[in-house]
């Protein structure tokens, strides 16, 4: 295999051959490109997928509070229960491990917004850096709030695209001041969110800010979790009810609230709605794999196919060299060689350039079912290599079978 | 004077059948016939008589079912494909109708490839190639393809490719067969230097005029030969 000398033969041949070396290559090529691809675009359409039907996360848990039901170690029914920045650092310190993002959040349901003479009534809420994430809302331009500006409560705020489009028209808001509740706030980012309209009417500041501007002290409205998600449904249910229970322990035990009260905390698991998306997901998943099992099938059976032309083409030539002295294995070895070394050549190629399309061209597709189109790497390079070995062992037989003509019949052969 | 020349090849009562569907029709029905080092013999029949048969059993490209056949000693029996292709590359150098060349390689190249299976290093193979096709007038010639030479050109690069070897015997069938008299007979009046030289050439032909510019004429008919003469050699550069 490593002989200089057959080396040089190949390249002789490849080179001297060049129409059948590029239709070689061409077909494993463009099989390896399609392929990933193919790939990538399933990648991309389950994104697309799972970001259509969710306005917020899917395994969203929130968490706000009610007024106890029953009486419970001296304290009447009917309290109203007040959550307090510390009853959210409970649960963000002492399960944290399990978390995804978490934010809690405070809000007011009609804030005045204006800016020059245009005005309206938005809901302001205050909230910290993951609720991006909590509520899926895409940034389209500047920021979201981040750490820093909640721990100096700056006056910043973030606007959905509704709000842009009410109060600033065409114009860019970034940079500008706007005034919520006659105090000025400057906007560092606009949002659009996948939950439409309504979802994008609304304006975001720091927590901390909201609580001091509307005079809220340390109290909360509600809070909001996520998991790390999980392939199956059954196990996503079974870990975010299990996560929703151990925070309902947990607050009814810093709140002195009875443990069977059901009226003093309110979770609703999200979760719960979304069977549907994720057996949609499921059934995609086996779908685009079945694809590309398919696609990697036809690759290998067309591979196979060019090599049987090949030999075909060469029972001649194979005729000749027999006649002059060749041996069977060196027959074989060299069909062998010389399309192994093409195909890996050229499904390298494929690969190389299904990848950088995909990189290139990917972050900027975002129609409606498809988004950020990706490919795993590992599993692009497994394909190449099962691709060259389908490709050697479908090429063994014919060159096996070529080796094997006799030279008589193979110089007749015209 | 004989018994001092070394025997090239030696065949005993050989048969050789080819089954056609049912039927198994006798193409050789017990040939024996010797060569000499250094002769030049023309294996002459018409179609069908078994010269090609014959041919290609001495070149061990076929098989013969029955009866011995001895090449410069060796017994060429039950020979395996490695084996075979071995002494083809060691005894013989073939020369075809066809010419057979490799269409995509240079008529240096191909005057190589036996080289090439011999495990000789390239720059070696391709100073011994040259060599070769200088001697059959092609020097210039060397860097071109194939099809971009005349019918009796590629004959000259394939009856140099059969010398490349250095082989014990050359096998030649119809080697004019596609060439018009004039490029034959020079084919021929090489065929006779190479002769001359002291290498031994059978050659099989249906041309009269052919058959009479090698030393030797045996005549095939229906898988028997029915006549082996020696004849005064017609030189070829007198046609030319």
């Amino acid at each position: 295999m490593f002989s200089l000398e057959r080396w040089q033969e190949i390249f002789e041949t490849i080179s001297k051959n060049k129409l059948r070396t590029f239709l070689t290559g061409f077909s494993v090529g463009s099989g390896i490109f399609i392929l990933v691809i193919l790939l990538g675009v399933s990648v991309g359409f389950q994104n697309g997928i799972e970001n259509q039907f969710q306005g917020d996360a899917e395994n969203i848990i929130n968490i706000y509070p009610g007024e106890t039901s029953i009486e419970y170690q001296g304290f009447n029914e009917g309290r109203r229960i007040q959550l307090k920045n510390d009853d959210f650092d409970l649960i963000t310190k002492g399960i944290s491990n399990e978390i995804e993002f978490s934010s809690s959040m405070y809000q007011i349901f009609a804030g005045l917004i204006t800016y020059k003479n245009e005005s309206g009534s938005y809901r302001v809420e205050g909230v910290m850096p993951d609720y991006q994430f909590l509520e899926k809302a895409d940034i389209i331009e500047g920021r979201f709030i981040n750490a820093n500006d909640l721990k100096v409560s700056e006056k910043y705020v973030v606007i959905g695209n509704r709000v842009k489009k009410d109060l600033f028209k065409n114009g860019s808001p970034i940079g500008k001041q706007i005034k919520i509740s006659g105090l000025n706030f400057k906007v560092i980012g606009v949002y659009t969110d996948p939950g439409g309209d309504r979802e994008e009417g609304r304006v975001y500041v720091p927590l901390s800010t909201a609580q001091i501007v509307f005079g809220a002290g340390t109290d909360i409205r509600s809070m909001g979790f996520t998991l790390p998600k999980e392939d199956n449904y059954d196990l996503a249910l079974k870990e975010s009810s299990a996560f929703a229970a151990k925070i309902e322990q947990l607050l009814k035990k810093k709140l002195q609230i009875a443990p069977l009260d059901e009226s003093a905390i309110n979770i609703s698991n999200n979760i719960e709605n979304t069977k549907e998306i994720y057996l949609l997901i499921s059934a995609m998943r086996v779908f685009f794999w079945g694809v590309g099992i398919a696609t990697l099938l036809a690759g290998i059976i067309g591979v196979s196919n060019i090599m049987l032309i090949i030999v075909k083409e060469r029972t001649k030539e194979i005729g000749i060299r027999k006649a002059l002295g060749a041996e069977p294995l060196s027959i074989v070895a060299m069909i062998l060689h010389e399309s192994i070394f093409v195909t890996a050549i050229s499904g390298l190629l494929g690969l190389i350039f299904g990848l950088i399309l995909l990189e290139v061209v990917g972050p900027y597709i975002e129609l409606d079912f498809i988004r950020n189109p990706s490919v795993n790497f590992n599993i692009a390079v497994s394909t190449l290599v099962l691709l060259i070995a389908a490709g050697a062992i479908a090429g063994f037989f014919p060159a096996w079978r070529g080796a094997k003509i006799k030279p008589i019949d193979a110089l007749r052969d015209e | 004077m004989y018994s001092n020349t070394t025997m090239m090849i030696e065949i005993k009562d050989l048969h050789k059948s080819y089954k056609m569907g049912k039927n198994s029709l006798h193409v050789l029905k017990g040939i024996n016939f010797n060569v000499k080092e250094g002769e030049l013999v023309a294996i002459m029949g018409s179609s069908g008589s078994g010269k090609s048969t014959l041919l290609n059993i001495l070149g061990m490209l076929d098989e013969a079912d029955e009866g011995s056949y001895t090449l410069d000693g060796v017994p060429i029996k039950n020979l395996n494909e490695k084996l075979a292709a071995q002494y083809r590359n060691k005894f013989l150098g073939f020369i075809f109708q066809s010419f057979n060349l490799i269409n995509y390689k240079s008529a240096l190249d191909n005057v190589a490839l036996p080289l090439y299976y011999q495990g000789m290093k390239r720059a070696e193979r391709m100073e011994r190639s040259m060599a070769y096709l200088e001697k059959v007038g092609l020097a210039k010639w060397a860097s071109h393809k194939p099809n971009e030479l005349s019918g009796g050109q590629k004959q000259r690069v394939a009856i140099a490719r059969a010398l490349a070897s250095d082989p014990k015997v050359l096998l030649a069938d119809e080697l004019t067969g596609a060439l018009d008299s004039t490029t034959s007979y020079e084919i021929m009046d090489l065929i006779q230097q190479i002769n001359d030289e002291g290498r031994t050439i059978l050659v099989v032909t249906h041309e009269e005029d052919i058959a009479h510019m090698t030393k030797r004429i045996v005549n095939l008919k229906d898988g028997v030969i029915i006549d082996d003469k020696f004849v005064n050699q017609v030189r070829a550069i007198q046609n030319v």
